[in-house]
């Protein structure tokens, strides 16, 4: 059995219990008072990480505390199609799209808790930062639709999209929005249409379409 | 300029616990900045001008910006030997303080966003229910209120009509009782208290006494906060930004009893921080 430390308002944790969802890997859930409690910051919890971040998996003897690890742990035990294209190309752009989800969290992440539970922070800044990454994503995604193409890399969803949607998808928790990004607004449509999604509070599953409006 | 029936109202402004372990709270109430702190061994609330006075109660600091009108609440239940008490933490929300409690008070929504947990089509009707203003005590107050449910609570393992009843106590404050699921003929009680910063702006902090010897902290947390979190983003959509309290665009129906109560005991108050008078 596979065991997640969990925070279920977490963009990070929502990352591996969705990977999770999809491949069909059951996890153990353990819930962390990450706030108000700062749980993830005790001694107790430290022996487990020292680095005092969530999520942490454990599974047998291994211990894995980078959600981007955890997704390529998890798509390697229950769907190995998820680890993206099996080409040089592939796997380095894989690689290049998970340490650039490392940017959303550090930017609309940490904007979302800065406006939602009050975490310390420059806002403007960090929603600035935010900003940027989005217009990377956005570049890239468009170019991939002129290129016939709905996901990060390959013709597949991979564990580069599941890194990088959930910050993307609660953006407007921090207060940037989507508005201007119709290419990765579309994509994070693909991303909620796909079978087995899950949902977190901020995240909805796709509803049925509502029929087209008459044109008169 | 703010009404004396405003200032002399209670309101939160911090989780006692967490003041007590010696953080100091900068924050704002009804647009002005006050500090929450431990001053010689006792919770203290700091305006520009001068000090409020404070009532430490339900794990959480209340102060009154002018002259108290009347003592804090009571909720005699919280009290019952064998309650969990659960400071659920802040959640900060973009809108009026007063739509976060008429949501709060809500019940037509739980199967579009709380759903499979507090409701689920087709099981969307509400149930006729009774509703009034208690001259004595001053409080809206909603009873026979029933409602199927999914998971009513963390502890519940299956789905059924959950009872409910419903109160408003203090102008951003209000405080419901369901059908306890581990202790029939009991009920679990689950507070919402907001802390309105500006007439847009507000700290929301959700609190629990329940009865549950099973669950571990951090799930009842998680449990709570995850449901709060799915009106978020609802509550900072809702438009006018304001809690209209004329009626105007809107058509109430028989489930908004509740909230055309709360709405009637406002104005009827000069509650109005957070309102609009006239429609839009």
């Amino acid at each position: 059995m596979i065991r997640l430390y969990d925070y279920v308002l977490s963009a990070s944790c929502y990352k591996v219990r969705l990977m999770a969802a999809l491949v069909g890997e059951k996890l153990d859930l353990v819930a962390v008072d990450f706030h108000p409690g700062r749980a993830h910051k005790s001694s107790e919890f430290r022996k487990l990480n020292p680095a005092g971040t969530l999520p942490v998996m454990v599974a047998d003897d291994l211990t894995l505390t980078e959600s981007t690890a955890m997704l390529v742990y998890l798509a390697s035990v229950g769907g190995p199609d998820w680890l993206g294209p099996d080409t040089p190309r592939g796997v380095a752009e894989v690689q290049q799209w998970l340490a650039f989800s490392g940017k959303l969290a550090a930017s609309l992440g940490m904007a979302r808790l800065h406006d939602m539970i009050l975490y310390p922070g420059n806002i403007d800044a960090l929603r600035g930062d935010g900003h940027g990454a989005l217009r990377e994503l956005e570049a890239r995604l468009t170019e991939r639709r002129f290129a016939g193409g709905v996901w990060l890399v390959g013709d597949a969803p991979s564990i580069a999209d599941i890194a990088c949607f959930p910050n993307v998808m609660l953006a407007q928790d921090g207060g940037v929005s989507l508005d201007p990004y119709p290419s990765v607004r579309l994509w994070t449509r693909a991303i909620r249409a796909l079978d087995r999604f899950i949902e977190m509070p901020g995240i909805h599953r796709l509803h049925e379409l509502k029929p087209a409006p008459e044109v008169a | 300029m703010i009404s004396a029936q405003v200032l002399n109202e209670w309101y939160p402004v911090a989780m006692a616990a967490q003041i007590r372990a010696g953080m100091q709270r900068e924050t704002l109430l009804l647009g002005q900045p006050i500090t929450v702190a431990l001053q010689n061994g006792a919770i203290a609330v700091q305006a520009a001008d001068r000090s409020y006075p404070v009532i430490e109660r339900f794990g959480h600091v209340w102060t009154c910006p002018g002259t108290p009108a009347h003592d804090l609440f009571t909720v005699p239940e919280a009290d019952q030997p064998g309650r969990r008490l659960v400071d659920v933490g802040v959640v900060r929300v973009k809108c009026s303080p007063l739509r976060a409690v008429e949501n709060f008070l809500d019940i037509a929504h739980f199967p579009f966003v709380h759903t499979d947990i507090l409701g689920a089509e087709p099981h969307t009707e509400v149930n006729r229910y009774e509703v009034q203003i208690r001259e004595d005590s001053d409080e809206v107050w909603a009873t026979k209120v029933t409602f199927y449910q999914p998971q009513a609570a963390k502890s519940a393992e299956v789905g059924g009509v959950t009872e409910y009843m419903y109160r408003v106590p203090a102008p951003t404050a209000s405080v419901l009782y369901k059908t306890c699921p581990v202790k029939p003929g009991e009920w679990d009680v689950i507070g919402i208290f907001v802390q309105p910063l500006t007439e847009e702006l507000c700290d929301v902090w959700p609190w629990m006494a329940l009865f549950d010897d099973t669950t571990q902290q951090a799930e009842l947390i998680a449990f709570q906060q995850m449901i709060f979190v799915q009106d978020r983003s609802i509550l900072e959509n809702q438009i006018p930004r304001l809690l209209p309290l004329d009626p105007g665009m809107e058509i109430p129906t028989q489930a908004d009893l509740t909230s055309i109560a709360y709405r009637r005991w406002l104005k009827r108050r000069g509650l109005t921080y957070g309102a609009q008078m006239v429609a839009a």
